[in-house]
């Protein structure tokens, strides 16, 4: 029986290989949100969570729901008692056990908007952390829409900003001859600085993230342990195999 | 304790004397060639990832709710208020992705190898009718969440059966038993995913290791051991290149098996979505038949064979072509034991001419797969600027891969046939690397 002593080296290049596929694949991906800025969010940043409730607990919850997230659940998630949620976040006189309802009749949010705002339950898995980001930094005055304004991530919006008040107004300077929007100018300051405002918009989007899917928390903690574990199993069963192969030649 | 176990051996053995030698026959005195090498592995993961379909699908279907207007809901249900429900559904999705991986895998170690070729047509025959519920079976997973993907995802494949000459309105509207993508049609695919389709997988994967075990397993030299010399340490009139399943192979598999399950916790644990290639970003919106996803397009392992339906243009004011070249698509590869006439299994020992042609069809497939996913169609701007002519030069690359495709099986005929091919002296017995 002759030796084939490149039979390691193909499997190397086969490893090699497949990765190489994998880093493609997931940079594709990556680039399928062409041109956004990163949300840089972390989802196990508990007081980066804690305001971005806050945030939407004041500004979103008036108009949009979170359908499959129930008050227990933020709290628990959160880090919070039942009685700060009921007393801070929870305006509606819901139940601690309840899910997270706006008020909002849809018929009126119809007419004020032209379209009922959407449930935001899933919002950050159907659009990514960074289209959300960058959604909400988006925001410019545009007398030609109906609400007067507009957004660039997301052109037409229903929306007006509603965290103008922080971040200020700004508007759009277009592309010489052209109504392609060049860049947005912050024309009129807000009560927070660029900079905060960034850190606000992150954390209400690390909470959007974190409402999206709550399991992430669990599955990021329990995943290292599992990992772990079959590190441990493989080697042993790599051993047995070992083992066993030794009288095969 | 011992004594115990031996009693109830004896105890069965002594009313159903026929178990141990169907025990033996395919475990113990199952003699495989020894030099299975990483290719090998991924008829067993097959396996694993199938068991794990199955009793993660039991669970889901404990709380999945079979109707267009709760479906969804109840697979966020799932996912929030069930213990465990996220990982059981991980599982499953990811699962379902890994097992288009493994069998991907798997039948290029048939190309690579040889495996199809006689005496093992059935084995391939009956592997590829697998391939084929399975993607069956896929497809109708896939609708079950009912998200904005799913309908949209649905629409279009049912749609491809309107192109039937005659009768293809008709059969669209009784597969969906609908006008659209409704209720019903999600009624019956749950039927047809949960029961049905794995009750003929399970059917077929016994008939393919049924078969497997009659004709005995190909190895990476294509030798086949049952011609060679006789005699091994276990039994004198066996091959003596083979050993038995179990222990050998069984351990092997095992570690094989666990460093799969590395590669699969990390995705289930880490990167479900996986960047939304397992689970699409539009299928996180509930099914709206008002909304249009921006790109419609099928999850990753569809993505080749719906990029020949893509490229394939309607002529003769029929849009058949395209489905008829994605359906041949698969039927050339039931037919590849007859296609290829070639006289050595293993690409070890073939002609240049097939190493170049199963590299040009590997990248075919792989090209067919970005232009079906819609990846040439971003990355043609990004590359080239953003004044290119994107579906000109979409539909250049993609039916020149489409071709390719097509090309190889024309190629293999010819070469085969023709006497094109200058094959290496095949070794009387195995390769076997001892590391």
């Amino acid at each position: 029986m002759t030796k084939r002593p490149s039979s390691m080296k193909k499997i190397l290049f086969s490893f090699a290989l497949a990765a190489g596929l994998l880093m493609g694949a997931t940079s594709v991906a990556a680039s399928e949100e062409g041109g956004l800025p990163s949300a840089g969010t972390n989802i196990r940043d508990q007081a980066s969570l804690q305001r971005g409730a806050k945030l939407f607990f004041n500004y979103c919850v008036g108009c949009h729901s979170l359908k499959y997230a129930r008050y227990s659940r933020i709290a628990e998630d959160l880090g919070l008692s039942e009685d700060e949620v009921m007393k801070n976040l929870n305006f509606t006189g819901a139940k601690f056990g309840d899910v997270v309802i706006s008020h909002m009749p849809e018929d009126s949010a119809q007419q004020f908007f032209g379209k009922a705002p959407p449930d935001l339950s899933l919002e950050v898995r159907a659009k990514t952390a960074d289209w959300v980001y960058g959604y909400l930094n988006s925001f410019y005055l545009d007398p030609s829409r109906p609400v007067g304004w507009n957004n660039t991530v997301f052109p037409n919006a229903s929306m007006p900003n509603p965290l103008w008040e922080l971040q200020g107004l700004q508007t759009a300077v277009k592309k010489e001859g052209g109504e392609e929007v060049e860049k947005l100018e912050l024309s009129q300051p807000g009560t927070l600085t660029p900079a905060q405002y960034q850190q606000a918009t992150r954390d209400l989007t690390t909470f959007l993230e974190y409402v999206s899917e709550p399991a992430a928390l669990q599955r990021q903690r329990y995943g290292i342990w599992v990992l772990l574990f079959l590190a441990g199993f493989t080697f042993l069963a790599y051993l047995l195999k070992k083992e066993y192969w030794k009288d095969v030649h | 304790m011992a004594n115990v176990f031996t009693r109830i051996g004896d105890w069965v053995n002594e009313r159903a004397p026929g178990l141990m030698p169907v025990y033996r026959k395919h475990m113990t005195e199952y003699y495989a060639p020894k030099n299975f090498n990483l290719w090998y592995y991924f008829g067993s993961l097959a396996l694993l990832v199938l068991v794990n379909q199955i009793v993660t699908g039991i669970f889901l279907t404990m709380n999945y709710k079979t109707s267009a207007a709760e479906a969804f809901n109840s697979v966020e249900y799932i996912m929030r208020d069930v213990e465990w429900g996220w990982l059981i559904r991980y599982m499953h999705s990811t699962g379902a992705s890994l097992f288009f991986v493994v069998v991907f895998l798997h039948m290029f170690r048939g190309l690579m190898y040889g495996s199809y070729q006689k005496p093992r047509e059935l084995v391939w025959l009956l592997g590829m009718l697998i391939f084929l519920v399975l993607m069956a079976e896929a497809f109708m997973g896939y609708v079950l969440p009912w998200g904005n993907m799913s309908f949209w995802g649905a629409k279009v494949i049912i749609s491809l059966f309107g192109t039937v000459p005659v009768i293809g309105s008709t059969l669209v509207e009784w597969i969906m038993g609908d006008y659209l993508p409704a209720d019903a049609t999600l009624n019956r695919f749950f039927a047809l995913h949960v029961i049905a389709l794995p009750l003929v997988l399970l059917l077929l994967v016994v008939l393919h290791l049924a078969a497997l075990h009659e004709v005995g397993s190909n190895n990476p030299d294509g030798v086949d051991i049952k011609h060679g010399p006789k005699g091994n340490r276990w039994d004198p009139s066996k091959p003596a290149d083979g050993i038995p399943f179990h222990p050998y192979y069984t351990v092997k598999d095992l570690a094989g098996v666990g460093f799969f399950l590395i590669i699969a916790a990390f995705i289930i644990f880490f990167a479900p979505s996986f960047g939304g290639w397992f689970l699409e970003h539009d299928n996180f919106i509930p099914a709206n038949n008002l909304v249009t996803p921006t790109h419609i397009k099928p999850v990753w392992y569809f993505t080749p064979f719906y990029a020949i339906l893509r490229m394939i243009p309607s002529f003769f004011s029929t849009a058949i072509w395209g489905v008829l070249g994605m359906f041949g698509a698969i039927v050339l590869l039931f037919l590849l034991p007859w296609i290829d006439a070639g006289k050595v299994r293993s690409i070890r020992y073939r002609g240049t001419g097939f190493k170049v042609a199963l590299t040009l069809f590997v990248i075919s497939f792989i090209a067919l797969g970005a232009v079906g996913a819609g990846v040439v169609a971003e990355l043609i701007p990004e590359w080239f600027g953003s004044s290119t002519d994107v579906t000109f030069w979409e539909n250049l690359f993609g039916r020149v891969m489409t071709l390719v495709y097509f090309g190889f099986f024309v190629f293999l005929g010819c070469y085969t046939r023709l006497g094109w091919e200058t094959t290496k002296p095949v070794p009387e017995r195995v390769v076997f690397d001892h590391d």
